[in-house]
């Protein structure tokens, strides 16, 4: 037995095989054919654009099996232009594929490297023209171009500006107050305790002074779902129990996973679900998590009456409401 | 054919059509009040329980007890009104063939007047929500299509969808599609809180606020569907399982047709 490895023979490129249509004079046409075929086809695709553009009216409606009620004049115009495009290119690739030389070709690389006569010619060229540009004599010209380059380089940097202003105490602080009322969400109707059913929820927000306007940003930060269950079906520590009245619980809606609106009640289970990641929230015992990714439970909001019997926050929240932050404490 | 073309235009055609034309308003509107007006007198009242007590302890007492105390399987129905019962009778959902995650809407077990006679039955032995009359729904005329989006979007559609298709609940309990419910069964919905759904109070949401919330719904049942097939209108899940296997499958059909040889 011998330890030379033996060398495996290069094998080389594998014999050519004709096409059909390389050899066949029938099937070239044939190949022809079916080209010309499908670029009439998108042809035909585009008349069909054009003719929904025009002549059919966008209030047609069309059964059709598995989509039901469908707009003609849409359908038409999409499946118009689909058919237009997607035939293009069927033709281009099916023409490449029988009828355009398919002989393997082998392209050598060339070097990299430009040869030296040619290097000597740049550099000359560069020296010599820079020269008769007098980027050497003409100063002023030259720092007044170094200045205007520099400047638009710093412009990018300004810009982050608008990454800002810090959100200050934003995200800490809500529109509830000690003896704002409980209105309804839309409505700004206030709320008896004695309006809510056993079983009953409610959107709220808080009431606005006149001279307040209600944006978009309050009421992300500001909603809270009112909830009326058996008082006895409580289990809460004392405190927490002297922030319901009658029965009613108050949550934030803004989960404290993702900050989305915490709103789907189960009456029958008394458990409040957040629709973007199933976070579980047990009402009775002060919206604990029993499932999913949320940290920490719904903030409450502690409630009593007001003298005229109306809903009122005992005090604001007492953290801050929605999804964790860097600089949250709790 | 001649004659008519004469009649018609005769002078005494207008006024005649007139009268024919209030005579006919007239009958119509009679008949229809009179079949509006079904106040019962206090003995057809009193049999009417009577039949709903007899109907009750036949086909919901073995679950919900003998006099309405509910059980272990069951809740009690004092005090939940004929609302509830309408609403849980009428649809069918109620007598429960399943009890494994909610009773879902089916071929209703009785049929309208033995319902009637359960609610009345219900209602008499304790109040609780009534149900709304033919004048109290009459959604096209007391409604707002508008306000009934901005109501629908923050109180019902966590669960049941944007476009009100239904959604999914906890441990295969589901919010249902509202397409093709009854005004009445969505209004008496609201009221009494059925299953897992809570209750929309008066109060906090208005009768009229109840009525543009239905409005809504039925203005969603008819919206036309401009952009194509709709998929459910479920939103990215049914779009993107079309995308990912209608797609790109198609993209890898021609991705393969694309790399093989002609022969």
């Amino acid at each position: 037995m011998s330890n030379e490895i033996e060398a495996i023979k290069d094998p080389g490129l594998p014999a050519h095989v004709h096409r059909k249509a390389d050899t066949d004079p029938v099937a070239e046409k044939r190949a022809e054919r079916q080209v010309a075929i499908l670029f009439l086809i998108s042809a035909l695709g585009t008349l069909l654009f054009i003719f929904a553009y025009y002549f059919i009216a966008d209030d047609v409606f069309v059964f059709l099996p598995v989509m039901g009620n469908t707009n003609a004049h849409q359908l038409l115009l999409g499946l118009g232009l689909a058919i237009a495009l997607f035939f293009i290119g069927a033709a281009a690739i099916h023409w490449a594929k029988t009828l355009m030389p398919d002989e393997e070709v082998i392209a050598m690389r060339h070097t990299m490297r430009s040869d030296d006569e040619d290097r000597e010619n740049f550099v000359a060229t560069v020296k010599e023209r820079s020269a008769a540009a007098g980027l050497g004599r003409r100063s002023l010209i030259k720092r007044s171009m170094g200045l205007s380059l520099g400047l638009i380089g710093l412009s990018p940097l300004v810009l982050l500006r608008d990454l800002g202003p810090l959100p200050k105490d934003d995200l800490t602080k809500t529109s509830w107050m000690a003896g704002t009322r409980l209105v309804t969400d839309p409505g700004d109707r206030p709320i008896r305790p004695e309006d809510l059913e056993i079983g009953a929820v409610a959107q709220v927000l808080p009431k606005l002074r006149p001279d307040q306007k209600r944006t978009l940003n309050d009421i992300g930060k500001d909603a809270v779902l009112l909830i009326r269950i058996r008082p006895e079906e409580f289990q809460l520590s004392a405190e927490r129990l002297s922030w319901t009245y009658d029965g009613i619980i108050a949550f934030s809606k803004i989960c404290s996973h993702m900050g989305c609106a915490v709103a789907l009640y189960e009456q029958t289970t008394k458990h409040l679900l957040c629709p973007c990641h199933q976070s579980t929230f047990d009402v009775p015992r002060a919206a604990k998590v029993i499932f999913g990714p949320a940290a920490r439970p719904l903030p409450q909001l502690a409630i009593t009456v007001d003298a005229e019997g109306y809903l009122i926050a005992q005090k604001p929240f007492n953290e801050p409401v929605g999804p964790s932050f860097w600089e949250r404490s709790s | 054919m001649r004659k008519l073309s004469k009649l018609r235009r005769s002078a005494l055609a207008s006024p005649l059509l007139l009268v024919i034309a209030l005579f006919a308003i007239g009958t119509t509107f009679s008949v229809a009040s009179a079949t509006n007006k079904s106040e019962l007198t206090t003995d057809q009242r009193s049999a009417q329980i009577a039949e709903g007590k007899q109907i009750f302890l036949k086909g919901c007492s073995s679950c919900h007890g003998l006099n309405l105390e509910g059980g272990a399987i069951a809740p009690s129905l004092i005090g939940v009104g004929a609302a509830s019962v309408d609403f849980q009778v009428g649809t069918g959902r109620m007598p429960m063939a399943d009890m494994s995650t909610q009773a879902v809407r089916k071929k209703p077990v009785y049929n309208d007047e033995q319902t009637a006679a359960l609610a009345a039955y219900v209602a008499s032995t304790a109040p609780g929500p009534a149900i709304p009359t033919e004048s109290m729904l009459n959604y096209e005329r007391d409604g707002n299509t508008a306000e009934g989006g901005t109501l629908f979007r923050t109180n019902c559609a966590m669960c049941h969808n944007f476009a009100g298709q239904g959604g999914a609940l906890t441990q295969g309990k589901y919010a249902p599609s509202l397409m093709g419910v009854e005004p009445k069964y969505i209004y008496e919905a609201l009221i009494t809180g059925p299953q897992a759904m809570p209750v929309f109070s008066d109060k906090t949401l208005t009768p009229a606020e109840k009525l543009s919330v239905i409005k809504w719904i039925k203005g969603a049942e008819n919206e036309p569907q401009l952009g194509g097939a709709a998929l459910g209108r479920v939103g990215p899940v049914t779009e993107g399982l079309l995308v990912w296997t209608l797609g790109l499958g198609l993209l890898i059909g021609v991705a393969v047709w694309l790399a093989t040889k002609a022969r």
